[in-house]
């Protein structure tokens, strides 16, 4: 699974890396260091950081993207369900 | 043909093109499904891959955390949009409302965005910037490469340039254990973007850390072996630096060559545009069909005199192409004007580094909370007797409080006396900018004036 953080927002308060600790962690006091591909079975955990963070800082895919990040046509995917 | 007619045309069944598939360009489709437009919306993009992330590639990804190949954007809704990636946008015909690909198609549009973005600058030499082991770092093919070359263990890595991409790869391979060697024109790193009180910060840093920093000095040369490989590195005072892998990290070069007698006003310092995301025209004419956004966009701000600012800041580019897209489809009265206030992040030797405004304006800086010996601090930038930019060394949850002060002009020196203002704060210093005149590779944003169409362009019209 897909996800960014907004590293401008975020306040490193390390909820994340408490709520899901192989995707996020803290680097030195305040820097957040993530990986932007998550295993799919961190979903559940990486749900828990999106929702604890204090500061919203975490956007994960709210389509199907296909498998892997090569891909020119068409991303066809469903429509999300909200944004943000 | 009324106005509310053509937007309504254009909404349900019109035609708007992206040039530049990267962050401004995706959050910019994004936005325009989300505001309703059905009609039909085209990504043209150079590179072969779908939007992805470049923040990651000096951090995570050479840190040897995550892959260079998987930093694709998450996506904020689905866009139903024509991909025409891997090929080059060549040309604009802004008469006839076409864009010209290196293939040879042309795509038409109603309404074109240009995200094009900036690209690594090179080594100035051809010869020795194709050396084996010499790399820019800008694209997930370069980091692609570079990590690969730095998981080889090389002898020394060789970075030119300290600003915020040189430091963090030299701090990347800090941590890796590889031995690294940094060259800086300017006194100190970061200094074109932070001034020199709190680049002095960041050599101490650097130099805490085992990298061998040599500032105020000059590459000349990149020498190569019988084999076409980098081997080493001469410098302006004569020494020479031995090292296998050559990082070239002096900023960026904007993406507008394929504008080149369209008669828009791009030219090397970006494209123009007014608050409200739309290109001028060489003329300073603002166009009404042609917005622009992200890290090739020169735009006026209010908070800093409307003078134009060139911002490569992700931020931005998020911010930007939001604002760009809802104009897009917006009648005169219910555009809004882009009015993100700077704001930056870095992550380098474990400390968390933020900035919010336009600390390069600053002639002067506080330091507010914290101190400089212990790299945790509040540093205030002051400009004309009031607030214009601040930083922080791991105390992020300052500066919401002093974009705040930006944001209402407030006056400086602060008037309160802070929570934890130590020796450092007691009086502002000289903030210690290069001279602006003396060119550097270091500020992630660029005053560039007030002329919206850029003079040094000649103009020539567009072939039809
Ligand atoms: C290594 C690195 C680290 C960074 N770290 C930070 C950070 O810590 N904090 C921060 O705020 N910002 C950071 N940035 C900056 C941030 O990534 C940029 O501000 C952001 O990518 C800008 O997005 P953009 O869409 O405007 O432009 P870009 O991401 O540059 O995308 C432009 C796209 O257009 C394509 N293109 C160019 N010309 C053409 C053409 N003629 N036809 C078709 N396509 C074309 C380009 O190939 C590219 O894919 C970093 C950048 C890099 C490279
Ligand atoms: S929980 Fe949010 S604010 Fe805290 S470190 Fe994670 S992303 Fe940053």
């Amino acid at each position: 699974m897909r996800l960014v953080v907004d590293l401008n927002r975020c306040q490193g308060y390390a909820q994340c890396a408490f709520l899901a600790p192989d995707v996020f962690a803290m680097h030195g006091d305040e820097s957040l260091l993530y990986n932007p591909d998550a295993d799919e079975a961190q979903r559940e955990y990486v749900e828990r950081a999106v929702a604890a963070c204090p500061v919203q800082a975490i956007l994960v895919d709210q389509v199907e993207t296909p498998a892997g990040a090569a891909a020119g046509a068409a991303t066809s995917a469903q429509e999300a369900p909200r944004e943000r | 043909m009324s106005v509310d007619g053509f937007l309504q045309r254009l909404r349900s069944e019109g035609r708007i093109v992206v040039v530049g598939a990267s962050l401004a360009g995706l959050r910019a489709a994004e936005t325009l499904r989300a505001e309703g437009f059905t009609g039909t919306l085209t990504l043209i993009g150079d590179e072969p891959y779908e939007p992805y992330d470049r923040p990651p590639l000096s951090k995570q990804v050479l840190l040897g955390r995550a892959s260079a190949e998987h930093t694709a954007l998450p996506r904020r809704r689905a866009i139903d949009a024509e991909w025409r990636l891997g090929v080059p946008a060549t040309g604009l015909d802004m008469a006839a409302k076409r864009v010209r690909l290196a293939d040879g198609d042309e795509v038409p549009y109603d309404r074109l965005l240009i995200a094009t973005g900036v690209r690594a600058r090179p080594w100035p030499n051809e010869a020795e910037a194709g050396l084996d082991g010499v790399f820019v770092l800008r694209t997930r093919d370069d980091a692609v490469a570079l990590q690969r070359r730095l998981a080889e263990e090389p002898r020394r890595v060789f970075v030119i340039g300290a600003g915020f991409t040189g430091s963090e790869i030299a701090s990347a391979c800090h941590e890796r254990g590889l031995p690294v060697t940094v060259a800086e024109r300017g006194d100190a790193p970061l200094v074109g973007a932070l001034g020199g009180v709190v680049g002095r910060v960041a050599a101490e840093l650097q130099r805490e850390h085992g990298v061998d920093l040599r500032t105020g000095v000059m590459v000349t040369r990149l020498e190569g072996d019988s084999a076409g490989r980098v081997r080493a590195a001469h410098l302006s005072d004569g020494s020479e630096v031995e090292a296998d892998v050559v990082v070239v990290s002096l900023g960026a070069t904007r993406n507008t060559e394929w504008l080149a007698g369209s008669g828009l006003g791009a030219g090397p310092r970006g494209i123009a545009c007014d608050a409200g995301c739309r290109a001028f025209d060489i003329r300073g004419i603002v166009t009404d069909d042609i917005f622009v956004a992200g890290d090739v966009a020169r735009s006026p701000h209010p908070l800093f005199g409307y003078q134009f600012l060139s911002l490569e800041h992700w931020g931005n580019a998020v911010s930007q192409a939001e604002i760009a897209a809802h104009n897009m489809l917006s009648d005169s009265v219910d555009r809004r004007p882009h009015m993100w206030v700077p704001a930056f992040w870095s992550s380098q030797f474990g400390v968390s580094i933020k900035s919010v405004g336009v600390p390069s304006m600053g002639t002067e800086i506080l330091i507010a909370q914290g101190a400089l010996a212990e790299r945790r601090f509040t540093g205030v930038y002051g400009y004309q007797g009031r607030v214009i930019g601040a930083v922080t060394f791991d105390q992020t949850r300052w500066l919401e409080f002093y974009q705040h002060l930006i944001e209402t002009t407030a006056p400086f020196p602060p008037p309160f006396p802070t929570v934890d203002r130590r020796s450092d704060g007691q009086r502002p210093l000289p903030a210690d900018f290069p001279d602006p005149s003396v060119p550097t590779h270091g500020p992630t944003v660029t005053l560039s004036g007030y002329s919206p169409a850029d003079r040094r362009i000649t103009f020539t019209p567009g072939r039809h």
